[in-house]
């Protein structure tokens, strides 16, 4: 690899963590949930294709079309009964149950499926790239999940921006009581929200079950980058969690190219370094979610 | 005690403001026979009970020092296991130096609060479960950092020198009563410091952050100061991990399955009062050891008893002690009319 590859890679990277974060982001913004639950989440959605996938499709393309759907109604059901309550007990409770939740999630995976490493084949597509030169080429998997990445948050921004679904999703995020007086079923809104961060997240998931392996632990670290990226970019914006997605993913892929140890410890050390120096993130937005 | 408050505009005389209970001072008797109990037990039992009761202290220490962060100061971390590594690695780096392992523990355990000094201004800058997410970023950075020290064992760890001199059994009642005295202090060391003006302004945060900033509590300075009591709580539990285990392995120190279990504690055993974390982590250890060989299961059965105690027990099992007005660590003050 070479420097301008490692570039490249790295902002393609970036779009895998920025649609991890697209759900953190839109589940805190507007419900106000810190989901330590996120990257076990996410994973749980690869493990769903996995188990169901046999029956379907051997491509795991084809996930993309049951496991969201499946993932939206779980969200909201997850919302209107667990969350609800545990939001009603003031912020840290829920920051205890989803770590609960986290825990029971990674190891119930361990139980069913075993602690060996799964990925998602998606046939052919997956070792094919577009030659730019002999040292630069860009799998079309990866391109095709930046793509994915940036349709997810553009839709995510229109529906909050155009709909009548958005808007009363906006109301209840800058003030619950209000929007409430104002005729807002709060609740049911709360759990389309998290419907929806549900589905972005399972896409999110299956994205990262095409482009690497992965086994019921690995979870934790796919949170803490969705987390970064959240706040390198700034929290409530959308396209500032792109930017910031792309930051870790350069700093990753730029760090790996110097040291193959530290494509891990980069990206982490930059997160502490924006932390220190610009705590707000880069592109702070006062728009929700 | 020493700091009653000034009684505003009531007469002196018609209060009077104690901070015991009937109950905890009817605990001081037996607390003191369970402790020399605890003391002597090295000479009257077998190995297997009392490196067993290593582990119960450890658990109870981190128990004790995170409910102090999460129940009184609203700090939920998810990176105490910082602390616990640094601990750990202190005594081992302390030790291939040349000093003595039971001397680096407390060494180790200080070094934990210097190095907790920086790592708050940074992460305080984060609020609620930001401030969670992100002391576990910086757990996995020193992490990162130690495991690419060849000298400390790099990514598989290495065995603690220095141990290796003593005699099996005496090894095992020093480490004993080294885990004794770090729980009891941790215990005493947070009933002290939440009896003190940071209690109070913990108390006064808890119950109106902007009320108790306006009337001049020095908010940050009290998390800061809890923050690194825990710290040092973390790193003496880590520290005891490396005697006790005799070499340190990083992906279990620095593991985040040990903020998981203080969790567990706090939230089985009550948050915020000091007896809870003594009882849930005595309810945890025996779930411990008899789901120990279920596997996974026994982390699934925890992980779901402790959500459903945030949710729906949320003062846990000591709440529901505490609803017959039983309390053997009160931290507050209890106001009594003495004219009627």
């Amino acid at each position: 690899m070479n420097w301008i590859n490692a570039i490249a890679q790295g902002l393609l990277l970036g779009g895998l963590y920025a649609l991890f974060a697209c759900g953190l982001s839109l589940l805190f913004g507007v419900v106000g949930i810190i989901n330590l639950a996120h990257g076990d989440l996410a994973v749980l959605g690869g493990y769903v294709a996995v188990a169901i996938l046999p029956s379907v499709h051997t491509n795991a393309l084809w996930a993309l079309l049951f496991v969201p759907p499946i993932f939206g109604a779980f969200g909201y059901v997850s919302q209107r009964t667990l969350l609800q309550r545990s939001l009603e007990n003031g912020p840290l409770t829920t920051l205890l149950v989803t770590f609960g939740l986290s825990v029971v999630l990674q190891n119930a995976l361990l139980e069913g499926f075993s602690a060996d490493s799964h990925s998602l084949s998606i046939g052919k597509l997956a070792t094919q790239a577009l030659r730019i030169n002999s040292q630069l080429s860009i799998s079309y998997l990866r391109f095709g999940i930046l793509v994915v990445a940036v349709v997810v948050l553009a839709g995510v921004q229109l529906l909050l921006a155009r709909t009548s679904v958005g808007r009363q999703i906006r109301a209840v995020a800058d003030d619950n009581e209000a929007a409430a007086i104002s005729g807002v079923n709060t609740r049911h809104i709360a759990g389309i929200a998290t419907g929806i961060a549900f589905v972005t997240v399972a896409i999110a998931g299956l994205a990262n079950g095409m482009y690497s392996q992965f086994t019921p632990t690995s979870g934790s670290s796919l949170l803490l980058f969705a987390f970064e990226a959240v706040i390198i970019g700034g929290l409530g914006s959308l396209w500032g969690t792109l930017a910031g997605g792309c930051v870790l993913g350069l700093a990753g892929t730029i760090g790996a190219q110097i040291d193959s140890t530290m494509g891990t410890l980069i990206p982490h050390l930059v997160f502490l370094a924006v932390l220190a120096v610009r705590p707000s993130g880069f592109f702070p937005a006062r728009a929700p979610a | 005690m020493t700091q009653a408050p000034t009684a505003p505009a009531a007469p002196v005389a018609a209060v009077r403001i104690r901070r015991s209970t009937r109950t905890s001072r009817w605990a001081l008797g037996p607390t003191a026979i369970i402790l020399i109990v605890l003391g002597y037990l090295p000479y009257g039992t077998g190995q297997g009970t009392t490196s067993m009761l290593v582990d119960f202290f450890i658990l109870l220490t981190l128990g004790v020092t995170w409910n102090m962060l999460a129940g009184y100061a609203g700090l939920v971390s998810v990176g105490q296991q910082a602390y616990i590594g640094i601990g750990a690695y202190g005594v081992l780096w302390l030790a291939q130096h040349g000093v003595e392992p039971f001397l680096a523990l407390p060494i180790a355990a200080v070094a934990c609060a210097v190095l907790a000094v920086p790592i708050s201004f940074l992460v305080f800058r984060l609020r609620g479960g930001y401030f969670a997410i992100g002391t576990w970023v910086v757990a996995e950075v020193l992490a990162l950092f130690t495991i690419r020290d060849s000298a400390l064992g790099g990514g598989t760890g290495t065995n603690v020198p220095g141990l290796g001199g003593f005699d099996p059994v005496v090894l095992g009642a020093y480490t004993y009563w080294a885990a004794l005295a770090v729980a009891v202090i941790s215990l005493v060391g947070s009933y002290f410091l939440l009896r003190t003006r940071v209690g109070l302004a913990l108390t006064a945060v808890r119950d109106d952050e902007t009320a108790a900033r306006n009337v001049g509590v020095r908010v940050s300075r009290a998390k800061r100061i809890v923050y690194l009591a825990a710290a040092v709580g973390a790193g003496g539990a880590g520290a005891l991990l490396a005697i006790s285990q005799l070499n340190v392995e990083p992906h279990n120190v620095y593991g985040v399955q040990w903020s998981a279990y203080m969790i567990f504690v706090v939230l089985i055993g009550g948050i915020g009062t000091l007896e809870g974390p003594i009882l849930g982590t005595i309810v945890f250890f025996v779930l411990q050891r008899t789901l120990a060989s279920e596997g996974a299961w026994y982390l699934i059965i925890v992980g779901s008893v402790a959500v459903v105690m945030a949710v729906w027990v949320r003062k846990g099992l000591w709440g529901i002690a505490e609803r017959f007005g039983l309390r053997l660590f009160p931290t507050g003050y209890h106001v009594t009319d003495t004219t009627r």
